[in-house]
């Protein structure tokens, strides 16, 4: 097998400095009772060749961008990757690379993280940055916890109903062992969260908003601070499209305490939901508190500039038990991704490229409700909308799927049982205007 | 004596990307607008992100630079002990790159995502399999993301059973992140000692093991590279007292195809795929945790949960005792590709040689160094070997001095000041994919830092002198933290 | 890391098994951590305070003092409320490295029983613990 190295000779060599008879009895310390006497029950060994043939076949059996137009956001979205970028990220120095522990020799993934940390602090409005977290929900939980842990006082925090479902679901996974309280803050008419239901809720540790929300509106920032204010609570504010700051008003604008978000729009392939880049960041005042690893300026022995890891006594290695979480792994290759994207956009190409995305959206909402559908909200956007559709339009949406190659949309009933015949679209710079025209066409039909 | 590997080159100096900014340069395609331009209210919009101006060659560079600064192990051996830094195989990221699974949304309908399930679902069962378990999930997102799921089940199986306890059972051998998972549970940790031969005994368990202990867990093999010998009696007595076993699933490698972690009396237990099954650790992830566990603790797993039938396969939704979702969509499916990539390119012998092959080259390493560096445990190793630095303590040379040498040599250090029991601990683990002639190339270099450390301390303990940078200075990085420019 | 006899204990100290000193000076307790704790530490980066006004028990945790590679824990040595905590730590941890008896001080405590300060060890009594 070309990954093993060994031949018989170099084994029976190797045996000799050993002091073995054979490689069985190399496994001499593990009792008689627990070895296994039969092969494991796997399929035997593929070919290179074979194993192509075979993912050729799985993966062409998917509904998947570009040969399928998917007009899906709801935490995961399509977006153009620059060749040059795929090209860097597959260089193997940074691919194949260990965690930065032994900094001397690991100059450019620090780098490139310290530029990462800077260039998503600067676009939120934030001071401070993590490495990474795994992703948005992740990352929204475990500031909850930070929350929880500031604020003794209470054991609640209250989170919008309009939070991606999923990170809700992930909140509430990650809090059930401490007994903390999850309120939620129900929606308006509008679109957006009702924060003037915060009145009667009591006290909470937080209060987190998701802008743009999981309907696509975008959220009244400068109100969240004043009613996390109201409550002595901190602000959290959650994003799972990136691409919506490259256009709207940064969440640290607003005085959020900590931001966090999904950083997949940039430059990351959509991979059936992950991995992703759970981007974590926080004000000074946090930045004990923040789990997760940070990348440090400072100097070498020679008085050159250089980069750590720094602040590693918050995490797992060193305090343990008494971690404030217990990361390790994170996601540092896509965090290097997303440094490289927001390197080839800049400030002149994702203000653009955000510019489009908003364009498309809302010419696509104006030709769907053209073709029968209905407007839900009023309330500003950026990529993502919902909208009410025609009777019976579930069956049509199957079918385009299932012939046309089109999934027009995502059916919200099963989130929101309030909103049956509703969908949430999304449309990025990707789609052209013919593939939007086709899919009003097809559901005008 | 062959010539060091690791020698100077030439590289390149390459400032931050901000000072290669200059204004009105884009390294990016701009995408045709073909539809009416909107402007949005003033007031939701920003005045320009406050980003870098690049052009597209400039990036190109400056990447290319940084990267030339990295080592890999495209680049060399990295002897980690507990990261299993094997060959990363190029033919695992062509399968992930496919187009049918990058441009794959998660939250497509099950009928049109049946090649990206039947990859799942195969891997389930593959990771089963080498496990001897009944049921896995594959949504934890990094090794202690599966840890935290681990004992979120644990925590879930007590409080169905209408007693939660409050105690979790930790050897002094455990990986930071075992009691850190198991804090974020609630739970207390009690630390046992390991015994003088560097394992568990059952004796140590029973003293502590109560109704008020939710369980236990283990590294098998531990991080001395040992292995766990009375695991099963260990089990024994805590599952007597209705407790669980945890399994720390990092040290994989040495065991798959010799023993089933779910046969000896695991019931739950981690993967790392960024470790045993060959996905690129990308400098600090992303990896994938999943887990596997017996029958018992199947109904608390993340939800949904995949089903096979003549139909094809489909999401579960219904499971009523599930704690939830670790992740928002299906975990790691771009890391998933690559691991079960590795998996059936190996196949069944595969593994097996691959973990025969990683104990013999640990063993290897550790009787050929036993003259060198002051081995912790005199006793047969599995896949990785612990040494200290007592044989160098007497030139006042560390293991960190020696770490930093090894540098120059062209090797990454070992895992370092790890396990915290053998002081001044170096944690070796060469993994299966080195070649014999890399480790003795590996050999003669520690051979030749232990040398120069009774000859010449002082060029040890200013090492390294080869790569980009010297040593940095971590304590005004840690008191004035400069965290973004 | 030094020798127990390169290392510098003041007689008019009392000490903790936990190498925290504490001194009296009248009604004032001033507190930090020994000559050997911060010797085993190493480079001080940061030091965790409490605020003034919180009131502790004696052996409660009352804060930690990290290097770039640990974390220690500082215990009470008295009960009592915190009456002034060292902000000069803020900006230069490494005073208690450098001083760890004078400027390196960390918390001045107002002493709920201060018959409690006799019970501590005195200079000899800790040094037996160090050597043995």
């Amino acid at each position: 097998m070309r990954y093993l190295p060994h031949t018989p000779d170099e084994v029976e060599e190797m045996l000799q400095i050993t002091g073995h008879t054979s490689l069985t009895d190399l496994f001499s310390t593990v009792p008689a009772t627990y070895r296994l006497s039969e092969d494991l029950d796997l399929a035997p060994a593929l070919t290179e060749w074979e194993l192509d043939a075979y993912m050729e076949e799985l993966s062409s059996n998917m509904a998947a961008a570009p040969s399928h137009k998917i007009f899906l956001g709801a935490g995961s979205y399509t977006h153009y990757i620059p060749s040059a970028l795929k090209y860097l990220l597959s260089r193997s120095e940074f691919a194949t690379a260990y965690t930065p522990y032994q900094p001397e020799i690991s100059q450019g993934t620090l780098q490139g993280i310290y530029e990462f940390q800077t260039m998503i602090t600067s676009l939120l409005g934030m001071d401070i940055a993590t490495a990474s977290h795994y992703d948005c929900g992740t990352a929204l939980a475990e500031a909850m916890l930070i929350a929880l842990r500031k604020n003794k006082q209470t054991t609640r925090v209250a989170v919008s109903a309009l939070v991606h479902p999923h990170h809700r679901e992930i909140i509430k996974t990650y809090l059930t062992p401490s007994n903390f309280e999850i309120v939620e803050i129900p929606s308006n008419q509008d679109g957006t969260t009702d924060l003037y239901a915060l009145d009667a809720m009591g006290d909470v540790a937080a209060v987190a908003v998701q802008s743009p929300n999981f309907l696509g509106c975008i959220e009244d920032l400068a109100k969240v601070r004043e009613a996390a204010d109201a409550k002595n609570a901190l602000m959290l504010v959650s994003f799972t499209e990136a691409m919506a700051y490259g256009l709207l008003k940064n969440p640290g604008s607003s005085g959020a305490d900590i931001v966090c978000g999904e950083g997949q729009s940039f430059g990351i392939p959509q991979s059936f939901g992950g991995p992703g880049l759970g981007i974590l960041t926080s004000t000074k005042k946090f930045m004990r508190d923040l789990p997760g690893r940070f990348v440090g300026r400072t100097k070498d022995a020679d008085g050159k500039d250089g980069f750590v890891l720094t602040l590693s006594t918050r995490e797992q290695h060193i305090r343990r038990e008494k971690a404030s979480s217990n990361i390790c792994s994170n996601n540092g290759l896509n965090a290097m991704a997303a440094g490289m994207y927001l390197a080839f956009s800049g400030r002149q190409g994702l203000s653009k490229i955000a510019q489009i995305n908003h364009d498309k959206a809302v010419f696509l909402k104006g030709i769907l409700m053209t073709a029968g559908f209905t407007g839900a909200f009023e309330t500003p956007f950026f990529n993502e909308f919902v909208l009410k559709a025609p009777r019976g339009f579930a069956a049509t949406h199957r079918k385009l799927g299932l012939e046309k190659g089109i999934v027009a949309g995502l059916a919200l009933e099963c989130y929101y049982p309030e909103m049956e015949d509703h969908y949430l679209f999304c449309a990025t710079e990707v789609f052209s205007r013919q593939d939007m025209e086709n899919l009003a066409k097809e559901v005008g039909a | 004596m062959s010539p060091k590997i690791g020698t100077s080159g030439l590289i390149f100096n390459e400032p931050l990307l901000w000072e290669k900014s200059r204004e009105g340069r884009c390294g990016i395609s701009i995408p045709t607008r073909d539809v009416p331009e909107v402007t949005m209210d003033a007031a939701l919009i920003n005045e320009g992100p406050d980003l870098p101006q690049v052009n597209e060659l400039d990036v190109v560079r400056h990447y290319t630079r940084l990267s030339q600064w990295n080592f890999g192990v495209d680049s060399g051996m990295y002897p980690l002990g507990s990261c299993t830094m094997k060959y990363n195989p190029k033919t695992n990221e062509v399968q992930a790159a496919r187009p049918g699974f990058t441009g794959a949304h998660p939250m497509v309908s099950q009928e049109l995502s049946q090649g990206a399930m039947e990859l799942m679902y195969n891997l389930e069962r593959e990771l089963a399999e080498i496990t001897g378990m009944d049921a896995v999930a594959l949504q934890p997102a990094a090794g202690a993301h599966g840890e935290l799921t681990g004992m979120l089940l644990i925590h879930a199986f007590h409080a169905k059973n209408g007693k939660q306890r409050s105690k979790i059972i930790i050897p002094d051998t455990a990986h930071g992140t075992n009691p850190a998972s198991a804090s974020l549970c609630g739970y207390k940790s009690i630390n046992i000692k390991s015994n003088e031969n560097g394992i568990l005994t059952p004796e140590a368990v029973a003293a502590v093991m109560d109704e008020d202990t939710a369980g236990i867990m283990i590294t098998n093999p531990n991080t001395l590279g040992l292995f766990e010998e009375n695991v099963k009696e260990i089990a024994d007595i805590v599952h007597a007292r209705g407790g669980l076993v945890y399994g720390d699933g990092a040290n994989l490698n040495a065991i798959m195809g010799i023993v089933k972690l779910g046969k000896i009396g695991i019931d739950v237990v981690h993967f790392n795929m960024h470790k045993t099954f060959a996905t690129p650790h990308g400098g600090g992830g992303p990896g994938s945790g999943p887990i596997a566990v017996v029958k018992k603790l199947e109904p608390f797993l993340p939800s949904p949960r995949i089903k096979k039938s003549d139909k094809g396969f489909s999401w579960v939704f219904d499971c009523p005792d599930t704690i939830g979702r670790m992740v928002t969509f299906h975990g790691h499916f771009g890391v998933m590709v690559k691991a079960y990539s590795y998996l059936r390119s190996m196949g069944p012998d595969g593994l097996k040689n691959a973990s025969s092959y990683a104990v013999l080259n640990a063993n290897y390493i550790k009787e050929k160094l036993r003259d060198t560096l002051e081995l912790a445990y005199d006793r047969p190793c599995m896949h990785e070997c612990v040494f200290s630095d007592k044989k160098q303590q007497a030139h006042h040379v560390s293991t960190l001095d020696m770490a930093k040498r090894l540098m120059d040599y062209g090797f990454h250090p070992p895992t370092v000041y790890f396990p915290l029991v053998v002081p001044g601990a170096i944690m070796i683990e060469p993994t299966e994919t080195e070649s014999k002639e890399t480790i003795d190339e590996f050999i003669a270099a520690f051979k030749a830092i232990a040398r120069e450390a009774e000859e010449n301390p002082d060029l040890v303990r200013s090492a390294p002198y080869t790569p980009k940078v010297k040593r940095l200075d971590e304590v005004s990085a840690a008191r004035k933290p400069c965290l973004r420019g | 890391m030094k020798e127990i006899n390169e290392l510098n204990f003041p007689e008019n100290l009392k000490y903790t098994e936990g190498h925290e000193w504490i001194k009296r000076d009248g009604e004032t307790f001033t507190v930090g951590i020994s000559d050997y704790a911060q010797d085993q530490l190493g480079e001080v980066v940061f030091v965790e305070m409490p605020e003034t006004g919180e009131t502790f028990a004696r052996s409660d945790e009352f804060g930690t003092v990290e290097s770039v590679k640990a974390v220690s824990e500082i215990y009470m040595p008295i009960s009592g409320e915190v009456v002034e905590i060292n902000q000069g730590l803020e900006d230069a941890p490494e005073l208690v490295n450098t001083s760890c008896y004078k400027e390196g001080w960390i918390i001045k405590i107002k002493p709920e029983d201060p018959a409690e300060y006799e019970t501590l060890m005195d200079r000899s009594a800790y040094l037996d613990t160090l050597k043995g």
